[in-house]
């Protein structure tokens, strides 16, 4: 009992120091270009998340056959995204790794990415892909700008290369410079990080575009029933002076 | 067929009252013809109660009252179930409409007088309506079980806790454990759809009776039962149906437009009625750097903050906070003015109502702030502004200078 208190004491208090460090040292994040109607791009980002996150992370609320909505037919979805045998496109994304196992690793169990980019935004998912650098005192021997002392080690290191903080600007965050190259030129790499945002923010929500589309055709509708039953409203009050 | 359906409704009136029953409550209640923009909000709540309970059973079809699934149930009704995103953006944007629909409402009766004799009980019913919605929104906030659910709920029910003598046991009670649990998440469940939505249609009901016994205020403010024909029937008034019917029926489908837009194009009006932490489950080990409620309680939780802990308890803040929720139920008593509506009132009652308005939306907006000791002292000269506006409220509407009120009602 006493403990709860103390948590929820400690709770309150925290709000306090923490709008400091938030108002403080803001990360600057940049804009994520999410274009969900773009679905070379959600495809391709589907690759990468399916190759690159899902090893560690699940997304336990994403079924396969999902990316259908993204125009990804059963065969590509097979083939592309190299399903095992025992994996059925209707089965939802579970992590290559057990989750146990991952905290072993990793010192934290890595969290499930279903709706992340709704807890998170798409600018920090963006930014924070962006962000690693190279940091021999953490552990995993990578830091990251947006999320100082994360326990994941940056997975697309291949990609875009080793970047390092570089702190001579003085206090502060510092800026990033690529020290080793990657296989992808730093504009490709962006551009690779934009279609993995974009399909994160498309798997956050997979029925947002059919929400849009069906919300013109609702305010259509609503805005015809709107005037029609305004008409019938004057014609019944006409009598009333 | 009309002599069938002529038929079976005479049938029917001889063994239930159907036709007296509409003649008294629809087709010749008799509403005051002056009604303005503010008297929609009442259909509007009736609408939106409606729509939360068939929304809700629908919901309750799929989601799982477990802490282990309770989340990812939600996200199954998000994806796998056939409209079941629509089902869920329309029960989350009608939570928050309701409040904004009630406050609306609440804010009619106050500038029109409207809990004045004889409508005393119609405004304590409403109240207990708003109470019970308040504890339904409060326990339903909890069924995602995100962060936000879990932590608010959690912060919340430890105010009970901060009661002398029975707090701890309080807490309990309503936990059912010694955290916020799986327990707590069934018998939030449990209340949640049975319980209270049971008592809020038995509440409305009696709203409603006590409305019609006593008939409907005016932005007039006066009587229309003193002007009557012949007939009995009040010269001011109109009946109900068709006049209202159709005129509450315009205000349906612009409500509707408003509500649609929400659902549609911006269910989570940017974190406001979709926290984005509430997209974390719900983690006992790790809190939120900041918890905030829901907007519609920041008011109440903006009093509680403001108020210092004394000999290291939150009580008093908590009893603050529970005075500022009741005050309106004693608002028929408070008012001494000789006028009721805000059309006649003095200049006093028009600044001091003008403030509590200030304060309330000041006070809602730095309840979803982190606390800084800037917005504490805010929060303590706006709370003092709150109990202002109802503890001088026997001074200020007695002493000030009223307009004459029209014999009969201004209509255009």
């Amino acid at each position: 009992m006493k403990i709860i208190k103390k948590l929820c004491a400690v709770a309150l208090l925290l709000a306090m120091p923490a709008v400091a460090i938030a108002s403080g040292a803001a990360v600057h994040l940049e804009t994520a270009p999410v274009n969900l109607q773009d679905t070379a791009s959600l495809q391709r980002g589907a690759k990468l998340f399916t190759s690159r996150c899902l090893a560690c992370h699940s997304a336990v609320s994403m079924r396969y056959n999902r990316l259908g909505d993204i125009g990804m037919t059963e065969e590509q979805i097979k083939v592309d995204l190299q399903l095992p045998e025992d994996v059925k496109v209707g089965s939802t994304m579970l992590a290559t790794m057990d989750a146990n196992s991952a905290k072993l690793a990793f010192g934290v169990t890595p969290p499930d990415l279903s709706v992340i980019s709704r807890s998170r935004s798409a600018d920090w998912l963006y930014s924070y892909l962006r962000g690693f650098h190279v940091d021999s005192t953490r552990p995993s021997g990578w830091n990251n700008t947006v999320f100082p002392g994360v326990a994941m080690p940056h997975v697309m290191a291949d990609l875009q290369g080793e970047q390092q903080l570089d702190s001579h600007e003085g206090h502060g965050a510092g800026k990033l410079v690529l020290k080793t190259p990657g296989s992808l030129t730093p504009v490709a790499y962006d551009a690779a990080v934009a279609d993995l945002t974009n399909y994160l923010v498309f798997m956050g929500e997979p029925a947002k575009m059919v929400r849009y589309q069906l919300g013109w055709i609702v305010l259509g509708f609503l805005s015809l029933m709107f005037l029609l039953v305004y008409a019938l409203k004057k014609e019944i009050w006409k009598d009333i002076h | 067929m009309m002599n069938l359906l002529t038929k079976l409704v005479g049938w029917i009136d001889e063994r239930f009252p159907l036709v007296s029953m509409w003649k008294e409550h629809v087709s010749e209640y008799y509403a005051p013809k002056n009604f303005n923009f503010w008297y929609f909000f009442g259909s509007l709540a009736m609408l939106l109660l409606v729509i939360q309970i068939v929304s809700g059973i629908f919901l309750t079809m799929n989601y799982k009252p477990d802490a282990l699934f309770a989340f990812t149930s939600v996200e199954y009704i998000m994806r796998d179930v056939q409209w079941g995103w629509l089902l869920r953006y329309i029960h989350s944007t009608g939570a928050s409409m309701f409040f904004v629909v009630i406050y609306l409402h609440m804010f009619r009766g106050m500038m029109y007088g409207s809990y004045r004799k004889p409508r005393e009980l119609l405004w304590i019913i409403g109240m207990i309506i708003y109470l019970a919605l308040m504890g339904e929104a409060f326990m339903g906030y909890l069924l995602p079980w995100g962060q936000m659910s879990f932590w608010g709920a959690q912060v919340i029910v430890n105010l009970f806790s901060s009661v002398p003598f029975i707090g701890q046991d309080l807490a309990i009670l309503i936990r059912g454990d010694f955290v916020v649990s799986d327990i707590t998440l069934n018998r939030f469940f449990a209340l949640h759809v049975v319980a209270i939505p049971l008592i809020l249609v038995l509440i409305v009901i009696a709203h409603l009776v006590a409305l019609h016994e006593v008939g409907s205020n005016n932005p007039d403010g006066i009587e229309i039962k003193k002007h009557k024909d012949a007939n009995g029937k009040p010269l001011d008034g109109i009946p109900f149906h068709p006049y209202y019917t159709v005129k509450d029926g315009v205000g349906v489908m612009g409500f509707l437009i408003v509500f649609c837009a929400i659902v549609f194009f911006a269910p989570d009006m940017g974190g406001y009625f979709l926290e984005y932490n509430n997209f974390v489950p719900a983690n006992p080990m790790k809190t939120p750097e900041h918890i905030a409620p829901v907007w519609y309680f920041t008011p109440y939780y903006a009093i509680l903050r403001a108020v210092p802990p004394l000999f290291g308890s939150q009580f008093p803040g908590v009893v603050a906070m529970g005075i500022a929720t009741v005050a309106f139920f004693f608002l028929p008593w408070l008012d001494r003015g000789k006028v009721k509506s805000i059309r006649y009132r003095g200049p006093l009652y028009k600044a001091f109502l003008a403030s509590f308005v200030v304060s309330f939306i000041g006070l809602g907006w730095l309840g979803l702030m982190p606390s800084t000791p800037t917005y504490t002292v805010f929060s303590q000269i706006l709370a003092v502004v709150y109990f202002a506006f109802f503890l001088l409220m026997p001074w200020y509407t007695k002493i000030d200078k009223c307009k004459p009120e029209p014999d009969r009602v201004t209509f255009k």
